[in-house]
């Protein structure tokens, strides 16, 4: 298992690189989706890999099977949540940018190289 | 002041959403709500400057729950300053947007730079490395909003371009804090701090990467080379206060840098002396580029933007030296350039509103009106931001100089440099002001001025204002600011503030607890909801 989490992490992680390179608005907002789903995965893993554990402590001095760390839980579920919302922003910010330019080029126009 | 603490985070956090629901048609009293805001977080900045002066760090435990479990907002010196640098920074911006008609342009300005003093003022208190990253983007979402505020063509595309490097900078920052959180089980400061310093040497390897990685995030937020690519377009397409609020944003990277690596990753240390080797000459480069930069220019908007990245190159000098003097040297010539910087995006958008079609460029238009008053404050701004006497960028030149003496080298590229920039702001100010008088005759003179001028004068000249000030009072200030460094240096005062009798109390709360359930034995497998509901009221019981 850890072998499939770390390659997916390393493959979205490596296509999102690809597609936030491209020159244009589609494919890097793809390409930050991307990324932000390898992250939440790696953020995930952080509290190693655990199958079938519930995310809570025993009271104490109880006998537990073992647990899972909550704490990546709780730190991917806000990851998840800004990153959501970072999407939502920058779709609508190029939707703008391709209304009033009429093209989805990322680079700015000819007047701003200078 | 125990829980004034969270107040310049709760304040407007209150106001934002207050200033868009109850009064969206109504300017005027959004205006009286923004100043009047702005004015309470500059009184309580003052108060909480003047208690992190008298007293050691003071720790404010959110929702009351213990150190490493819970978050915790920490106000020390450092903070404390940070906190007055934004409010009086974001006093004179909302000023100078109701003086020059900005914040009509377009909707919802003044909650938004609520929700962004909210973001900045919460990264400067936070004790938690995830809070850090969740107020980052916090701040970046208001800067978005506030970046494309009133729209066009140019200013869609650089916002869409700095809302990309940005989100990038943010998945990095979440990579770099899983990895250093996949070696210590902590994200705390004081409690990482704890962590890292006992850790063996032979474990620290995934340790120094994320330390690398943390140091690659705060340097694209601080605009360090290689990272600098995305500050000219999105600060010269801003709108002229939002160029200048974002004077205090790369601060926020820097400020980042000088905490982390003072508190949690000590030069040598457990990672060694890594943060040192990196940031040194990323920082030298800085400041070459950035340099000869304001000499390239075409654009007014482009030579002070350049010269930010010089200002963040310089202080960058001063604090991978990692020693107090040159912290202290650093700090005030943050301050000075922080000030001079947002003085200079104002003065700039002052020339832009009065040139009309021919915009910032560095070539001779008619005069514009006001030009003796605005080439008057150019002149101050520039004199400041180049580092020439009389004004206060040429003592924290000075005092960076004084704290890096010995390395010959590091004295050839400031002074190098200084002269670069001389010359690059005298080119652009004579060309913009001085020969405008023998282009004078070929056009009319623009009638078109903003709606109030005089506030717009009156905050660009505060800054101005403020910048005399540090130069007057640079004994005291320096003072002040070398203090703020000495409590850097002996990050167990912040640490103990943190943790000292906190796993204690944590404790004596859960056992508290625990003992009630200690006489029904079947109740020691209670399902997660018994815990769930219980759990809020626990840390209380402790006090």
């Amino acid at each position: 298992m850890e072998a499939l989490v770390a390659s997916a992490v390393g493959i979205m992680t490596a296509a999102g690189i690809y597609l936030i390179l491209r020159l244009r608005t589609f494919p890097v907002v793809l390409g930050m989706a991307m990324l932000s789903y390898a992250v939440n995965i790696f953020l995930f893993a952080t509290g190693r890999l655990a199958v079938n554990l519930p995310p809570i402590l025993g009271h104490a001095g109880a006998e537990t099977a073992g647990y899972t760390d909550p704490i990546p839980q709780a730190l991917v579920l806000t990851a998840i949540v800004i990153s959501f919302g970072m999407t939502a922003v920058v779709v609508m910010l190029s939707l703008g940018a391709f209304i009033e330019a009429g093209d989805d080029r990322i680079d700015l126009g000819p007047e701003e190289k200078k | 002041m125990d829980h004034w603490i969270v107040a310049p985070v709760v304040l407007p956090a209150f106001l934002a959403p207050l200033i868009v629901l109850w009064m969206r048609f109504d300017l005027r009293s959004q205006r009286v709500f923004s100043v009047a805001g702005m004015t309470a977080l500059v009184a309580l900045a003052i108060a909480l400057a003047v208690s992190a002066s008298t007293n050691g760090p003071e720790v404010y435990r959110l929702g009351n729950w213990e150190a490493p479990f819970g978050i915790v907002l920490v106000l020390d010196r450092l903070s404390a300053l940070m906190l007055l640098l934004t409010s009086v920074l974001g006093l004179a911006v909302v000023l100078y947007s109701i003086g020059s008609g900005w914040d009509k342009r377009g909707w919802h300005f003044h909650s938004l730079m609520q929700f962004q003093m909210m973001g900045i003022n919460g990264a400067f208190l936070t004790g938690d490395a995830f809070n850090l990253f969740v107020f980052f983007e916090v701040l970046l979402i208001a800067s978005y909003g506030l970046m494309i505020h009133s729209g066009g063509e140019a200013r869609l595309k650089a916002g869409v371009q700095y809302v990309v490097y940005n989100l990038a900078g943010s998945t990095l920052f979440l990579f770099a804090l899983g990895t250093i959180y996949s070696v210590t089980g902590t994200l705390n400061m004081a409690d990482l701090a704890q962590k890292v310093a006992v850790m063996p040497a032979s474990e620290t390897g995934l340790l120094r990467v994320g330390a690398g990685l943390l140091m690659l995030v705060f340097a694209v937020k601080a605009a360090l080379v290689p990272f600098q690519f995305w500050l000219p377009a999105t600060y010269t397409n801003a709108p002229g206060p939002v160029a200048a609020l974002f004077a205090i944003m790369t601060k926020v990277g820097v400020y980042a840098i000088v905490r982390i690596y003072t508190l949690v990753f000590p030069a040598g240390g457990t990672i060694g002396w890594l943060a040192q080797e990196v940031l040194l000459p990323a920082a030298a480069i800085s400041l070459i580029i950035g340099m000869i930069g304001v000499l390239g220019a075409r654009d007014m908007g482009r030579t002070v933007a350049y010269s930010v990245i010089g200002s963040v190159g310089t202080m960058m000098l001063a604090f991978a030296q990692f020693t107090e003097g040159a912290t202290g040297a650093g700090l005030y010539y943050m301050v000075h350039s922080t000030l001079a910087a947002a003085a200079l995006f104002l003065i700039v958008d002052l020339v832009r509103e009065r040139r009309g079609a021919a915009g910032l460029a560095i070539t001779p238009v008619p005069p514009i009106r006001n030009a003796g008053l605005i080439a008057g404050m150019f002149f101050a701004g520039a004199i400041a931001m180049a580092g020439m006497p009389p004004l206060s960028g040429f003592i924290g030149k000075l005092m960076i100089l004084d704290a890096t003496r010995g390395q010959w080298w590091l004295w050839g590229v400031v002074l190098v440099t200084s002269l670069i920039a001389i010359v690059g702001f005298g080119r652009a100010g004579s060309t913009v002001f001085w020969k405008a008088h023998a282009a004078a005759g070929d056009q009319p003179e623009p009638t078109k001025d903003a709606s109030s001028p005089g506030l717009a004068f009156t905050a660009t000249g505060g800054l101005i204002a403020g910048l005399v000030a540090l130069t007057v009072f640079a004994g005291p200030t320096t003072a002040w600011l070398n203090a703020t460094a000495q409590q850097l240096y002996t990050p167990s005062a912040y640490i103990d503030a943190v943790m000292v009798g906190a796993y204690e109390r944590a404790w004596a709360a859960t056992s508290g607890h625990e003992d009630s359930h200690a006489d029904e034995p079947a109740e020691s497998h209670a399902p997660a909801e018994d815990h769930g509901t219980d759990a809020p009221a626990e840390p209380a019981s402790g006090y």
